[in-house]
């Protein structure tokens, strides 16, 4: 298959391991993986913050630079991205009275996965250690991200895939469906509130004692992951892809 | 505006605005442990109730498909359902009043109530009474207006105004219950304890009397029913049923928006607010009132139809599904900015995330601090999950932050650091070279960072995020230029 990446812009700026990783996983599933070079962001700090016209130029790009590419499907390292794509493209476009924009939208939206989705739905995988040789001989937890959580209903794909993982071991988290608090600019405008449910982000995740949080979002593994380094607590936060993309000859370091 | 009009409809009065911006207001309130105790406490055990209760409906999500449905039916022919509910209540002997917003609605209670005589009345807890401020207008008028709802009771004896819609007293514990009734209640038992049995049974005898006596009602309504003109009220505690039957003269304030096309459709409401707002399978007290019984019942029936912003809400058609509310404060109860903040942090009677959507709809989004609402979210979508009628909050948050954005423009005379940063940010995100001109300039970011690779503090507005979070120095390369050199040899 010919899978397109969309890396997002904090993976691709902040923590390319994770989109490298990505494309490790899928071509070492025999597929073969483009990287549409005109693609930027999705858009959503601009809509979360009610920037619309501004997020417009943002939206217009991603749908040119997916449209224009030639793959079979498209994958993003991020469910959060790919709630954008598929719950406020449309929104924005009807907002802004851009018609076209909205089927075009709706068209590059519904070929892109989020990578459990990509890998459980499409490509059948249920066994990362089998299937993908992954290995990653940690204790481990796992936060579920809202946006793939409650907008792509996830359900378990994440969780499922980091079990399958040889030689890790995944502690429960506790209250793990609870909002981390990050929200884009809502750490921002609102950091207090925003803090206090960080608090008791980093709280329940140092109490299962692992030595790290996955998830499938960086920019809330960024969240929590400041928390805990500025809090002086032991565990750090991973993507998923960068778990799965580990192998006993390639280790991914903790 | 995406709309033209012959006219904006009246905005809302009343109790619908945030007295202060809600970061501002959050802050405070984060400060006391003792609320954010009580709330998690009572948050996490409403929470835990309802999911049992939903779990056991195998056809839950098709209730709340119904409920949405017939929500949508009813506010598509508004009009219409008012008017011949009109008809039909008053066939059945019920007046109706109209009243365009706050202070007419208020108005015509008090001459009601005046040209009874009566200079006290109990009340029916209510949300569209706590909305116009009735008990303090009535009190200007040298009215009494007694609560009968327990925990509306415990608010209006601590002479405080309620922080939930459905709990009004959430944010207080028994113990703070006790210390209230033994300083309020003129002949309570000296030896009160914290028991809620013997806290009960404290203010069933101080209400006792006050049932027995007063000859006026006062109630709001959860539903109208167009096709039979009736009226209904679901409660917990038999209070409402007494302020229903007991009096002579029963008046009820009620937003426009309650009305429902048939008696039917309660088959399906019945369903989902009981579960979604107390997490029980049936409330212990319906309520269901056509006019006036001969001989049963209070005598004179009136019913006020008030907008108060309402209309406005309406004409909004990205905001307009916040008018399906049915009050049961599940979206209140699993939010996390809730569950921190209280409920006094946004100022409005309507708190949680309806509230942050419905003040704002109500008063347009300009009126004083009602901005600062649609930002009280982190958009994590579990009241969007939980709500019965499938009110896309999220989507309306996001909606009406574009409307205070948009409000803005042209008005300010500097931009602000947020408006630099998303203009900035739409030039950088939105061609994909831009991105890459700005990810050459990551490597300057390590220079912000310490030696353990980590930046600890940040100026402006990002201030607030360094203030309990370290951010990683950004790698010496994005991925787009690894792509390059690695996949394209470039």
């Amino acid at each position: 298959m010919r899978i397109a990446l969309f890396a997002t812009c904090i993976v691709d700026a902040m923590y390319p391991e994770t989109a490298k990783s990505t494309v490790k996983i899928l071509e070492r599933l025999g597929h073969e993986v483009i990287f549409p070079a005109g693609q930027a962001c999705c858009g959503q700090m601009h809509m979360n913050s009610g920037y619309m016209p501004e997020a417009l130029p943002v939206v217009e790009n991603h749908v040119q630079a997916f449209e224009r590419a030639d793959y079979d499907v498209a994958v993003a390292p991020s469910g959060s991205c790919v709630s954008s794509l598929k719950h406020q493209h449309g929104m924005l476009a009807e907002r802004l009275g851009k018609p076209d924009l909205k089927s075009r939208a709706a068209e590059v939206a519904g070929r892109t996965y989020e990578l459990s989705q990509l890998l459980t739905d499409v490509l059948g995988i249920t066994n990362a250690a089998e299937q993908l040789g992954s290995y990653f001989p940690h204790s481990v937890t796992y936060h579920p991200s809202c946006h793939g959580m409650r907008l792509l209903k996830l359900g378990d794909r994440q969780l499922d895939l980091l079990k399958s993982v040889g030689g890790i071991t995944v502690q429960e988290l506790p209250e793990a469906d609870q909002c981390c608090g990050f929200g884009g600019t809502f750490s921002i405008k609102n950091s207090d509130v925003s803090s206090a449910m960080l608090q008791d982000k980093a709280r329940n995740i140092a109490s299962t004692g692992a030595s790290l949080c996955v998830g499938g979002d960086v920019s809330c593994l960024m969240h929590i992951g400041g928390g805990l380094s500025r809090n002086g607590q032991k565990p750090g936060t991973m993507h998923l892809a960068n778990i799965l993309a580990s192998t006993k000859e390639e280790m991914v370091a903790l | 505006m995406s709309q033209v009009f012959l006219g904006m409809p009246a905005a809302g009065e009343g109790n619908l605005f945030a007295d202060e911006s809600f970061p501002k207001a959050a802050h405070h309130e984060l400060q006391n442990t003792q609320l954010r105790a009580n709330l998690r406490h009572a948050t996490h055990s409403i929470r835990d109730k309802r999911l049992r209760v939903v779990g056991e409906l195998p056809d839950w999500e098709s209730l709340r498909n119904a409920g949405e449905a017939i929500k949508n039916q009813a506010m598509a022919r508004l009009d219409e359902r008012l008017e011949e509910f009109e008809k039909n209540f008053t066939a059945r002997g019920g007046i109706i009043h109209w009243a365009r917003d706050a202070a007419e609605a208020n108005q015509i209670v008090t001459d009601l109530i005046k040209q009874t005589g009566s200079t006290e009345v109990v009340k029916v807890k209510s949300m569209a009474t706590q909305e116009i401020g009735l008990n303090e207008h009535l009190e200007t008028q040298g009215i009494a207006a007694f609560e009968t709802d327990l925990a509306e009771l415990i608010v209006q004896l601590d002479h405080d105004k309620p922080s939930h819609i459905l709990v009004p007293a959430i944010h207080k514990n028994r113990t703070e219950v006790r210390d209230i009734f033994l300083r309020e209640m003129p002949d309570v038992d000296p030896n009160l304890t914290n028991e809620p049995a013997k806290l009960a049974e404290a203010s069933r005898k101080h209400l006792r009397k006050k049932f027995l006596s007063t000859k006026v009602a006062i109630s709001g309504a959860n539903f109208a029913l167009a096709d039979t003109g009736t009226l209904g009220v679901v409660e917990s505690e038999g209070n409402g049923r007494m302020c229903l039957t007991l009096p002579e003269t029963l008046i009820t304030v009620m937003g426009i928006e309650k009305v429902l096309p048939s008696w039917q459709d309660i088959e399906v409401f019945m369903q989902l607010l009981p579960r979604s707002s107390t997490g029980e399978r049936m409330n212990p007290y319906t309520s269901l009132w056509t006019g006036v019984t001969e001989n049963d019942g209070p005598q004179n029936v009136h019913l006020v139809l008030m907008d108060n912003g309402r209309t406005r809400a309406l004409s909004d058609r990205f905001g307009r599904s916040a008018l399906n509310c049915i009050r049961c404060s599940a979206c209140m109860n699993v939010c996390p900015v809730y569950e921190r903040t209280g409920g006094h942090a946004y100022g409005s009677t309507y708190p949680g995330p309806i509230g942050a959507i419905l003040s704002p709809l109500l008063t347009g989004i300009e009126a004083e601090e009602n901005n600062s609402l649609p930002y009280a979210s982190s958009l994590c979508g579990a009241c969007f999950d939980a709500c019965p009628v499938k009110i896309n909050i999220p989507e309306i948050l996001v909606h009406l932050r574009g409307e205070d954005v948009d409000s803005q423009r042209g008005k300010k005379l500097l931009p602000t650091q947020m408006d630099l940063l998303m203009k900035g940010g739409s030039w950088a995100l939105g061609k994909g070279r831009n991105l890459d001109l700005m990810e050459k300039g990551l490597p300057l970011g390590k220079l912000a960072a310490g030696r353990d690779k980590k930046i600890k503090r940040l100026p402006g507005i990002a201030a607030g995020w360094t203030a309990s979070r370290d951010i990683p120095a950004p790698p010496s390369k994005s991925f787009r230029d690894w792509w390059k050199s690695e996949k394209e040899g470039k």
